[in-house]
């Protein structure tokens, strides 16, 4: 039996100082229970033969120096079993849906070991969303970790529902299963998930994990190592394509700054940890596949922008780890487009091994890259006609410009349940294009020319 | 050896008492001997960091001495491998702990079991010196593994030579004085190893990137910086120089970067072919893949165990080429130790010897007399990843302050998916002066006029460009309408090469060459129809011109571009 401890020196935030002990572990799971009997759950961070420093997840209320300490010997495990799928837990994993506590069949490290890199498979099964910005000009596969940067107010929540709702590996019958994991978010937004994971059955294939807005915000940090502890047993143990969702990593990020700032570290940019960049890779990391295993993980988080800027340390740190981002912009959401990605700051990184032959379409390169250079063009030359009036712009240029204001209007804007196939985004960008002089398309090959463009339809051969 | 006692342990950071190691040492903590090392010593108390997760360690376990510092095992065999960040060979430990690296393994970064066949190169009588080859490996079909005398042996007369299949650990050669020589060496990752002397770099190091090569070139033995924000092509050009770079070893770091990005690189290695030799990549690579997840002090010392296997291939008379991605992370790593030691931060919370470390490290790559005779380089090209995509940030500034060649990767061009996003302004090479009599030499006599009348183009186009901006392109003189247009050629044409295009990823010497050559003469002719007063829009609008974009895409291309010209020409004589 573990000895418990009445030997509280120091209360201070989310920290919990301990004296006079045995030797404890670092990282130890502890459990704190206060004089009306409830446990609180926390974690060493600090221990040496004179002082522990323990962080609670559960917020520090309630706990006063006569709070008995119980250090397990153990670190935080997540229990897992077949029935969690279809559960709805709490920021620390406890049930939140009135159900029983999950009888594990295994307990796992909410610390994940990394994954070997010579174990990981390379992802490439292109995975359709229907979205064309996505499919079209930044494609997703699965295995890959795709963040959305968004701004508050902004649609992302929406945009994150359409793609669990529409994702799928074309010519696999396979249906994604979701982890979600909130963090801080508020009920309604809570309620907005949930609604749509009922209607559309989702719950079913799901686990919910919530840390809402009113709940503990040390709880946070531990929220998504509990769903991603989850996502692998569901992918690597139980064979399942799992995507995980998790909203929104500008609060989790808060609380390791509160927590930085607690422990009274040297801050880095901005205040926020100089490990931030490591810590959230231990999250993001936890994405992709595994050689000789059939599962998979792919990963949406999503991040709130702090004041709209994309040099923020949250969204910056964040993109150098994850496979890319999709921006959502308030500009284009002001002009009425749904979804307002804006592709010219997005990017897929695994894209280019989810498509082409054998994947998508040949030419899905050569659209994608064309389709690019000129909407960019055309975005920069909206300030040029701001300034000198589009009389002034060269013919060219005004081409240009009716190709961006066109491809925002029919490539980008879709409906909410607008399902396309990546035929038809191609063709749509195939459409656009031919605004264009054949001349112009620098970027694709003369054989997709004469195969795909819409003026030779009909006297090329079809595959 | 002592053995003493953790103390404290905070994160990666543990404190010992009761240890005499000294600096650098590798220490082996707690009951399952994780891999650590000593990176300070404060009156009783050793600090110590550990390689792997110290989850579980707990004040009053010991800390074990191993009486040296971390090294690198180095002999044959290490070509193909894949390791992480201190060289444990990640296929073995996948074979060992599954998937998911679990801590406290042991692995040789050599394995000590396999035979190879030795070939004595001396005989018995011969006296050999420091860094001598004493025999040769066939450590692959076309690379020859030597086996050198170690650099800080004294050498002597050779005793007994043998020649057969040995392990690493079995003795290949007696000296006079009784010490025997094996395959194996092993060498202190933090020390440079020892050169005659440095050369200067006048060779350069083909890339097959046009914008590289032919602007901003690289030499043999040379050191290049790449930062940028996130996304705008790091990654991609350091896989891309060690597939297509004309060295002959290439170590690739992947210093807290992507496991993903790992995953790609081991699976296109060793189907991809080098194009000097026709075999697969994999043949002339070592990868040390230390991810962002994987421990944050093995990723520390990645750059130094990369360095050191670098080093030692260069001392067989190699080029290597070594490519860390990224060093920000690097010396975030030594932020994140530094600061769990408290010690007083500098700039941005780095500690205040990061500059040093940053020169020591890119002053161990160059051009070198070895230690055998004749020469080897290490060229070192490092990614920086600058916060903000902010280039005044401390890492990019102290990096810059020792690098030759900085590629500025520029974010608008990102965002027009211009690639290599590399800023043909901002950029540039401090090697070029040095190069040019090579290039007039090897590749054409007039390469190197072609190039500055070219880049004069790119200049004058970036101040027209801001007129554009106010006036609009109409309102230019035509001359200069022209300049903007030949320009585009440039970067359209030329400057912007596609990493996965399978012929345009890599493009030789004569072709960047000619296909420059083929937009200078479209100049030429421009000037010359204008002048005789022919308008803009005609020159514009000549078909030959469109067809010299998709040149670079085709592998045969001399035909194609000879007709092309040949059109070019008659369109133009027959303007009026
Ligand atoms: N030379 C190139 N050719 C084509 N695409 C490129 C090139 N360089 C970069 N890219 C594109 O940009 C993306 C990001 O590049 P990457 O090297 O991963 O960026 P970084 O390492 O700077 O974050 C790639 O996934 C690819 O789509
Ligand atoms: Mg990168």
């Amino acid at each position: 039996m573990t000895k418990e401890y009445k030997t509280i020196t120091e209360i201070s935030g989310p920290l919990v100082f301990v004296e006079k002990t045995e030797p404890v572990g670092y990282g130890e799971l502890v459990e704190i229970r206060t004089a009306s009997g409830e446990v609180k759950r926390g974690q060493v961070l600090d221990t040496s033969d004179e002082i522990v420093v323990v962080q609670v997840f559960e917020g520090t209320g309630g706990l006063s120096k006569d709070s008995s300490v119980r250090f397990t010997g153990d670190v935080i495990k997540m229990p897992l079993s077949p029935s969690i799928i279809g559960r709805v837990l709490s920021g620390s994993g406890r049930p939140r849906d009135g159900g029983p506590p999950i009888v594990p069949e295994v307990e796992r490290e909410i610390i994940g070991a990394a994954i070997n890199p010579a174990s990981r498979e390379k992802p490439r099964a292109f995975i359709q969303t229907g979205i064309s910005t996505i499919d079209g000009t930044n494609t997703l596969v699965r295995g890959q970790k795709l963040p959305i940067f968004s701004g508050a107010g902004l649609p992302h929540n929406d945009v994150a529902l359409q793609i669990a709702r529409q994702a799928k590996v074309v010519g696999e019958a396979e249906q994604f299963a979701v982890v979600f994991c909130a963090m801080g978010i508020t009920n309604e937004e809570a309620q907005h998930f949930m609604a749509d994971f009922e209607r559309t059955g989702a719950l079913e294939r799901a686990v919910i994990f919530l840390n809402l807005a009113d709940d503990p915000a040390v709880e946070r940090l531990l929220t998504p190592k509990l769903g991603l502890t989850t996502a692998e047993y569901l992918a690597f143990d139980l064979d399942m394509h799992v995507l995980v969702i998790y909203t929104d990593m500008t609060n989790y990020c808060e609380s390791l700054r509160q927590m930085g700032a607690a422990r009274e570290e040297v801050p880095g940019r901005r205040g926020y940890p100089g490990y931030m960049y490591t810590d959230l890779a231990t999250n993001y990391e936890r994405a992709g596949i595994i050689k000789g295993k059939k599962g998979s993980i792919t990963q949406f988080p999503i991040l709130t922008m702090p004041g709209d800027d994309i040099t923020h340390p949250i969204p910056d740190l964040s993109g150098y780890i994850t496979e890319g981002q999709l921006i959502v912009s308030r500009e284009l959401h002001r002009k009425g487009i749904y979804p307002p990605i804006d592709i010219r700051p997005s990017l897929s990184r695994l894209m280019n091994s989810g498509i082409g032959a054998g994947h998508t379409r040949e030419d899905h390169r050569a659209v994608s890259d064309q389709l690019y250079a000129y909407y960019a063009e055309g975005c920069d030359l909206r300030g040029l006609a701001a300034i000198v009036g589009k009389e002034a712009l060269s013919e060219r240029d005004k081409l240009i410009l009716e190709f961006a204001d066109q491809f925002e209007r029919r490539f980008v804007n879709q409906g909410r349940d607008e399902d396309r196939s990546i035929i038809e985004t191609l063709t749509i960008g195939w459409e656009l294009l031919s605004m264009l002089p054949e001349t112009m398309l620098t970027r694709i090959d003369d054989k997709y020319i004469k195969k795909y463009h819409p003026k030779y339809a009909g006297t090329a051969k079809k595959e | 050896m002592e053995v003493g006692r953790v103390k404290r342990v905070a994160g990666p950071v543990v404190q010992a008492v009761g240890l005499k190691a000294s600096m650098y040492d590798l220490v082996l903590v707690g009951e399952e001997g994780l891999m650590s090392e000593v990176i300070g010593i404060s009156g009783d108390k050793h600090i110590i960091q550990v390689y792997e997760d110290t989850s579980g360690i707990k004040p009053g376990e010991p800390v074990k001495e191993t009486g040296g510092p971390l090294v690198a095992q180095l002999g044959p065999g290490i070509l193909t491998q894949i390791y992480d960040g201190v060289q444990r060979p990640l296929p073995l430990l996948a074979e060992r702990s599954g998937d998911f690296i679990s801590r406290g393994l042991f692995v040789d970064g050599v394995d000590h079991k396999k035979k190879w066949e030795f070939q004595p190169l001396v005989k018995k009588g011969d006296t050999v010196k420091p860094g001598q080859p004493i025999g040769v490996v066939q450590e692959q079909l076309l690379i020859k593994h030597k086996i050198m005398v170690p650099p800080k042996h004294k050498g002597g007369v050779v005793k007994e030579i043998y020649s057969g299949n040995f392990t690493v650990e079995e003795t290949v050669c007696v000296l006079e004085d009784g010490s025997q020589l094996t395959m194996l060496q092993k060498w202190p990752v933090r020390q440079a190893r020892p050169v005659v002397r440095k050369l200067p770099p006048t060779i350069p190091l083909r890339t097959g990137q046009r914008v590289i090569d032919g602007f901003f070139p690289l030499a043999k033995g040379g050191t290049a910086a790449i930062p940028g924000g996130f996304g705008t092509g790091k990654t991609v050009m350091q896989q891309t120089l060690s597939k297509w770079s004309d060295v002959d070893i290439v170590i690739y770091v992947g210093c807290g970067e992507r496991g993903n990005e790992m995953a790609d690189l081991l699976h296109e290695f060793p189907e991809l072919v080098d194009p000097r030799t026709n075999r697969p990549l994999l043949e002339r690579s070592i990868v040390y893949a230390n991810t962002s997840n994987m421990p944050v002090a093995a990723r520390e010392a990645s750059i130094y165990t990369g360095m050191t296997t670098a080093e030692y291939y260069r001392d067989m008379g190699y080029d290597v080429l070594m490519t860390a991605d990224s060093t920000s992370r690097w010396a975030e790593a030594m932020r994140e130790l530094a600061s769990r030691l408290e010690e007083m931060p500098g700039e941005e919370g780095y500690p205040a010897y990061l500059a040093a470390r940053l020169a020591d490290f890119y002053e161990r790559a160059g051009r070198a007399e070895i230690l055998a005779g004749g020469e080897g380089s290490v060229a070192v090209v490092g990614a920086v990843s600058p916060p903000g995509g902010d280039f005044t940030e401390p890492v990019t500034q102290n990096t810059l302050r020792i690098v030759k060649v900085f590629w500025a990767l520029d974010s608008r061009l990102t965002q027009r998916r211009h690639f290599p996003s590399i800023n043909w302004l901002d950029s540039y090479s401090l090697y070029e002066k040095d190069l040019e009599s090579w290039y007039a030499e090897n590749v054409a006599a007039d390469w190197n006029q072609l190039k500055r009348r070219a880049m004069a183009i790119l200049q004058e186009n970036a101040e027209l460009e801001e007129i554009v901006m106010l006036v609009g392109s109409d309102a230019l003189p035509e001359d200069q309408q022209l300049t903007l247009e030949v320009a585009r050629m440039i970067i359209n044409f030329w400057l912007a090469q596609s990493a996965f295009h399978p012929v345009d990823t890599f493009c030789p010497y004569k072709k960047q060459y000619d296909l420059m050559k083929a937009i200078l003469t479209y100049r030429d002719y421009a000037f010359d129809a204008l002048h005789r007063g022919v308008a803009v829009d005609q020159i514009k609008s000549v078909p030959s011109k469109d067809a010299l974009a998709k040149l670079r895409m085709v592998e045969d291309y001399e035909p194609e571009l000879k007709k092309v010209m040949d059109q070019m020409k008659a369109e133009f004589e027959a303007l009026k």
